[in-house]
Parts: C-alpha cells; structure tokens; sequence
C-alpha cells in the first residue's frame, strides 16, 4: 500500500480499485455479531472455497460483510449487481448457490425470502416488505463493503468527504455546513452536533479531543454495534472531519467490552487508514495531523453519559458529573472536548460529500436525516431499521415490522431503551422525531424500539427496566440511587400481588423528583418507564393493586394455571411433563392441578394439544375447586 | 474580584464570580440544606438537597446550587413549591436508610417528613417502625453522602475510605491494608464529619479486622 499524498492520488485509487473490480460479481454475507450467533463464518468459509473450488476465483468477489438490518434472516447472501436476496443461509446451500447463481445469474427459489403475509417468494432486496419502506442511507453502505476492506470503502467513494473538507473547505464552512443541514445527536439527548462542535471550536485552551461514543447499553439496542463492526472507516471518516472542524488532533474511540468484533474492525480500519496516510501526520498531504486510540469500556451503563465515559477515559470511576462545565469547555484531562455517538459521526461524510441541503429535505421540522431504529420484540421482522424522521411509528411497526405474530395484538412499544417511555396503540400515528416523543412521555434516546403484545403486563415491564437501572445507577446521586431503590421495591410489591392503596401516587411522586433532581440524564429519564406505563395504563396498576389481577396474565405471582375439566381429554401429556409433579389424574381420569405444588412454570400449557386447549391460565379469580373434593374426578 | 448582581428569595444580592449560588444563597441568609458539601472539599452535587429553582429571562430550572455558579441577572427561589416538594421526597428517601439519625432529623422537622418524630436525640434507634415513616425501611445507617471518602482523599490524601459497588448497592468501606498503616496516625479526623454516625461503626469493624 502507498501512502496517499493528495485528493487526486486518492481518486486515482479509487479508479483502479474500481476497475480491479469491473463485471465482477459480488456476494456479500452478513458476519456480523448476530450473523455469528448462527455461523456465518462457516458460511464465509465454505464460500470462499466453494469459489475456488468451482474456478471462479478471478469473477467472484466474497464479501464478509456488517449486518444489513434483517438480522433475524442471517446468515444473508446478497449476490451483486442483481441485488439477489438469500435468508438463512446454510452452508450446504453454498454449493448450489455458486453453480447456480453466482456463475449463471440463475436464482434458487427456496432460498428467497418467503413473505409470510402473501405466502409469495422475493427475488430482490429491496422487494422484501422489511426492507421496502426504509430509506437506508448511513446503514446502507454495510452491503457492499467487506468489514476490514478499506478498498471496499474508497470504492464506494470513502474519504472524498474528507479530502474534500480539508481541501475546499475551512473549518468554519464544515462547522456552518453541519449546523444547517441540522443534524442532532444520535446518542439520545439530540443536540445539534454542528453547534457543538461550534462551542468546542470556540472554546478557549489546546490541545482539544475528540470522542467516539460506542457505549451502545440500552437493552436490545445494537445500531452502534453495527455501524461500527460493518462500516468502520464512516465512523473514522466523520472523526477526521470534526477533528479538522474543532481542530482537534488526538481522538478516542469508546467501545464497550462486550463488542469485540467492534474493537477488532476498528483496530484493522485505523491500520489500514494509518497505511494509506489517511490517519497520522499530514493526512493525504495537507498539514493535518490526527491520531486516533481504542479504549475498551468496562460495562457500565452510565459511562454512555458523556461525562463518565470521560472519568471513565481518565482511568477514574465512571461517574457522571455536574455540566456546566459542558465538555467543549472543560473535558477530557480538563481540555474543550467534543463527544458525539457513533451515528452521528458516521452520518457526517454524508452530509459533506451531499451538502446540507440533502440532509435537510429528510425529515421534519425540527428533526433532520435518517435514524436507525433497532426494532425488537413481539414482530415478525425484526432487526434494523433506517427511516426518514417523521415516519409514523406505525408504520415501523406494521409496515416494515411486518405486524405482530401468532394473531396477538399490539398493545405497546417502548422507544429509548430503559429509559424511554411506552406508547400505546391510540398514538400510533405519531411521527417519530425528538420532540414528539419526549411530549409522549418517552424519548428518542439511541434508537431501541421494543415491541409488546397483548400478554405483555406494563408493570411488570416497567419494573424489569427500573430494575436494569436500579444496578446501573452510579449510586452518587440521592434521587436516583434512593429513588429507583424505593420505585423498584414498590413495583415489586405491586407486581407480587401485596400492592397497596396510594402505590400509583408514591410512583408518581418518587418519579417527579428523580426526574428533576437527579444529577445526570440517567437518572432523569430513569422514571420515564413507570411514569409512562402509569399514564397510558394507569387501569393495569390498578387491577394489580385493588383485584390483585394481572390482566395480562403474566405476573406470576397473580396467576394460576387451570385444568377445565370438560376439555380435559385426560392424555396425561401435561401429567408426564408437569416438572413439578403438580398434576394429578390417569388415563380417563381428568387432571387436576394441585396449586400448592404448582411454580407456574407454564409448562402444562404449553403441551397441551392446540385442539383440547384446556389449560387456562387466571388471575383476579378463585381458583375453582375439583368437581369432587379429593381424588379421581370425571371418568371418560 | 468582579462581582455579579443576582436575585435570592426576591432580594437583590451582590456576589464574587466565580462563587457558588450555594454560598451566595447562605451569605444572604437562606436556609438552604445540605449534607455532602464541606467548605475543605470540592463541590460534589450528590445529595441534591440544596437544590433551587433558578429563572433565566423565561426558563425556570431546577439546579443543585453547591455545583452551580452566580451569574449577573439571575433569579433564585430558594423555596419555592417544586423547590420544598422535593426536598422532602429526598429526605424521606434518606430517612428510610438512615432513620432517626440526628442532621436528617433537623431537615426533617422543618419540611415536615413522616416518620420524624420516631426518633430519639441519639440518632440510631433500631426500634422504628416503618408504619410512621413514608417508605419501608432498608436502614444502612449511611447516607452515601461521600464527606469521609472525599476528606480523606482530597484534604488527607490517604484514600483509606472509598466506595464499592454501583447503584443501590454502593457502600462506603475503609480498606483494610490502607486504613491499618493510615487511620491510627489520623486522629479520627473525619468522624465528626459524618452526619449519621455510622462512620466509626464502619472503622470499628475494620479496626477488628486488621488489629486482629
């Protein structure tokens, strides 16, 4: 590799790597984290040699790409220029899919994607119901780049954003052109990046910092982790922009333990940039120097607040501290520092190399671009999703989630991860941007979108996540560290069936002053999701309380499970698998659940046979005795 | 030193830039409580008691006022409804950890908390029952406000007091291998700082451990 010393040696590059490539067809296979919880390295593998095997090495490209979105169908093939989708990949699909497909362009139909509303296979991509609504623009580009290709990224025409900044533009214009294309923090809190890095610009002391935040923690959120592993160098490339903007010439990348797949594409992405002179002293020639370092995180949760992912850098306890002073002014080691999330980096190159007026026709009033969702839960497409802000949450739900499964209903989603609120079906025509979701009660946050049925009970979620944040809290702050302990110990008791009358006020009143009194966003968000569920199924709460009824049938605590005698076919299935030996009966004998053995397992309905369904589970009610006390019941 | 014109409780101060609304809340005389500011320690924001509402032109803020600097202009209540509202939540989330201990019940008089007057002048009492206070209590006698940990770090550069673990389980502990070389040289200095007591209770245990 040489080094590069100008923009024109860069699209010089550019060509050659692009002519290398020329005609050449191109499968790519998701390898991401969630492909590997299915092998999708073996798949790589077996495409790999099955290619050489077949001959094709010179005509075939196989790329070891990021996730795509669809991540519940991985491990994926796409075969390019076709935009042929596989799902599911095995890999003794391989063989035939480069005999058939890769080498004739013929495509292998029970490979496709099945629709499972028309029952109708799908050739293209972007013909699949998930994908067809979505407007894929910083997420886009994982398809057709292999993770630890640099080549892969300057062919699609990587770094021009960045010699284009330092070449055309001042400082001042990319600051100006950030700041009208109005994009705002991906992180959560959605302050607008290009002021902020005007602040940090302005702000007064050398040398300055820039930070990657790649502390993705909320539950069920991996959009960073993605972005991360499937496009490192739109991360860098963003890094190098706003580094060259706020004039910063030492930055960090934040990344938490638990993606080392993450640390391991960044560590290749930065040799790889240092060796084409896109990283280090004099970048393609320019006189700007920047270099860039991994920090592994240590899993704690609060260290995604700014400030103690700082303390956290400093080697000292991840603990937030009091803003103002903001970081611009008084950062990492005490010098002006600019931190933004991993998105709002890697959507930078966009928006220099398209200009600010792109960017500011996605979007609504006050919330600009794209934005990832992870969209999970109770859904029949699950994975991640990029839409236009102002996309009705609906739509994500319905149209590219594909509804809810098995014929439950929607009953609820949470946006904003643990500290974000629920929002019931009435609002469901809702555009998603900030301001629309903090009116409801919730938050934008880093983009977790967790879908619920009808057999979810709200109390018991809002305590689940309560309960994520009571281990999380720093335990600095009185409100937060108190306050979640005594919500927590409340929720608890409600969902134990021992609620007590004025338990809803005391949640209200706790969560009022956690809200407004704690120290940093953790603990100001941190009642959203009891005060949310209260406010949109404030009825729930109370049939726990006062009928001591889960009316979802889910809190264990205010549940049995029930044998109906008339449509108990006595087959001593639930009999036999009953773990707990609860079950008393024999053959023509109906079953009987002895409750005091019970530890409602649910298992009994579970085995049931679908067509005698005759266990049922109750809450709020008595229990009805055997038809006679004592032994064998009802011959049959 | 320049100084700033700010409103406190409807009357026009002066105060030093650079000082904190805290002290010029004090300076003209309002009660603001705390528990975990020190005039030897750096500002630490974690008991939230001295909180105030702050009025910028038209925002109105709730700020911990130790951390928060004067600025020219600015309107402080410094008890306000949201104000005293939540300061007495804070005290009754502290008196179900520390029930009966002496500076909480000072606070605790004066907003009025449920339970404050099942205590005794001694602080401690184990009998007190959760039926007179607001929330069940989880007594740990330690209101985590931080003066021994950061005494003895900051003015006492020892470090033989800090905390261990995270959220509602954090505690204040004296390590062992330091506290043995450090505290008999010490003097106690940092019992008299503890608002509950709890502290030598925490030292007489380790005392026991390593003298042992």
């Amino acid at each position: 590799m040489a080094r590069l010393n100008s923009a024109a040696h860069l699209e010089k590059l550019r060509q050659l790597i692009l002519d290398k490539n020329d005609g050449k067809r191109v499968v790519s296979v998701t390898n991401g984290t969630d492909g590997r919880t299915r092998h999708s390295e073996v798949v790589v593998q077996a495409f790999v040699n099955e290619v050489k095997k077949q001959g094709l090495a010179g005509k075939i490209v196989v790329k070891s790409t990021g996730c795509h979105g669809f991540c519940e169908q991985e491990p994926t093939a796409l075969i390019l220029p076709e935009a042929i989708c596989y799902v599911t990949v095995k890999p003794e699909d391989v063989p035939e899919i480069v005999s058939q497909t890769l080498a004739k362009g013929k495509v292998i139909e029970r490979l496709l994607y099945e629709d499972p509303v028309s029952g109708q296979r799908i050739t293209k991509e972007s013909e699949i119901p998930f994908y067809k609504s979505q407007n894929q623009t910083v997420l886009g580009n994982n398809r057709f780049l292999d993770m630890k290709k640099i080549d892969d990224y300057i062919a699609l025409g990587g770094y021009s954003a960045l010699a284009k900044a330092l070449f055309e533009m001042t400082p001042e214009r990319v600051i100006e052109e950030v700041k009208s294309s109005g994009l705002r923090g991906r992180g959560g809190a959605g302050f607008p990046t290009g002021v902020k890095w005007g602040f940090c610009r302005s702000a007064p002391g050398q040398p300055k910092y820039v930070i990657v935040n790649c502390d993705e923690g909320d539950p069920g959120a991996y959009m960073d982790r993605s972005l991360t592993e499937g496009n490192p160098h739109s991360v860098l490339e963003g890094l190098l922009i706003g580094a060259y903007a706020i004039g910063a010439h030492e930055g960090y990348i934040y990344v938490r333990a638990e993606y080392p797949l993450a640390v391991e594409n960044l560590k290749t992405a930065i040799e790889q940039a240092e060796k084409y002179g896109l990283l280090g002293e004099n970048i393609l020639g320019s006189g700007f120097n920047f270099n860039v370092h991994i920090h592994r995180g240590a899993g704690a949760f609060v260290c995604g607040e700014e400030t103690a992912l700082i303390a956290s850098l400093e080697g000292r306890i991840g603990e937030p501290r009091q803003r103002p002073p903001f970081p611009a002014t008084s950062g990492l080691w005490g010098k002006p520092t600019n931190i933004n999330n991993v998105e709002t980096w890697a959507t930078v190159p966009l928006i220099i190399n398209r200009g600010a007026r792109w960017f500011k026709n996605l979007g609504t009033q006050g919330s600009k671009g794209t934005k990832i969702f992870s969209l999970v839960g109770n859904l029949n497409n699950t994975g991640l999703v990029e839409v236009a802000m102002g996309i009705p949450l609906g739509d994500i739900i319905f149209k590219i989630g594909g509804g809810i499964p098995g014929g439950k209903e929607f009953k609820a989603v949470q946006t904003g991860g643990p500290s974000g609120g629920v929002i019931p079906r009435s609002l469901l025509d809702t555009p998603v941007d900030y301001e629309k979701l903090t009116q409801l009660g919730s938050i934008m946050g880093s983009g977790g979108m967790i879908v619920m049925d009808e057999d979810t009970c709200l109390v018991d979620v809002a305590r689940y996540f309560l309960n994520f944040l009571a281990g999380e809290s720093c335990g600095r702050c009185v409100p937060c560290r108190e306050g979640i302990y005594q919500m927590l110990k409340i929720l608890n008791r409600i969902c134990e069936g021992n609620g007590r009358e004025g338990d809803i006020e005391s949640l209200e009143e706790i969560g009022q002053t956690v809200r407004d009194f704690s120290l940093c966003a953790l603990g100001k968000t941190a009642p959203n999701p009891v005060l949310s569920t209260i406010r949109y199924f404030r009825d729930e709460y109370e049939a726990h309380i006062k009928e001591k009824r889960c009316p979802a049938l889910a809190c264990k605590e205010l549940i049995s499970y029930y044998i109906e005698p008339d449509k108990c076919q006595a087959c001593l299935i639930c009999l036999r698998e009953c773990p707990a030996q609860a079950i008393t009966g024999g053959k023509k004998i109906t079953h009987v659940i002895d409750q005091s053995k019970c530890t409602k397992c649910g298992t009994c309905l579970e085995v049931c046979p679908p067509r005698f369904g005759a266990v049922t589970k109750l809450s709020g009610v008595k229990v009805p005795e055997p038809v006679r006390q004592g032994a064998a019941v009802t011959q049959k | 030193m320049s100084q700033v014109t700010l409103v406190i409780d409807d009357v026009e101060v002066k105060a030093d830039r650079g000082m904190t609304i805290l002290q010029a809340a004090w300076n003209a005389g309002a009660d603001v409580p705390t528990l975990c500011s020190h005039e030897k320690l750096a500002a630490y924001g974690a008991c939230r008691l001295c909180t105030v509402e702050v009025i910028r032109g038209q925002q109105s803020q709730l700020v911990a006022s130790c951390v928060c600097p004067v600025e020219d202009g600015l309107i402080v209540n410094t008890e306000s409804e949201p104000v005293i509202r939540g300061r007495k939540m804070l005290l009754e989330l502290l008196w179900a950890r520390a029930p009966g201990v002496q500076a909480l019940r000072k606070y605790g008089i004066k907003y009025g908390i449920a339970g404050v007057q099942a205590g005794t002048e001694y602080g401690v009492i184990p009998g007190i029952s959760t039926a007179e206070t607001k929330f069940d209590i989880g007594p740990t006698f330690c209101v985590l406000c931080g003066l021994c940990v950061r005494y003895c770090a900051e003015v006492k550069n020892r470090n033989a007091i800090g905390f261990i673990g995270r959220g509602t389980e954090r505690e204040v502990v004296f390590f062992p291998e330091i506290a043995a070389k450090e505290c008999p040289n010490c003097g106690e200095e940092c019992y008299p700082l503890c608002p509950t007591g709890a502290l030598p209770l925490h030292h007489a245990l380790v005392k026991a451990q390593y003298s042992a």
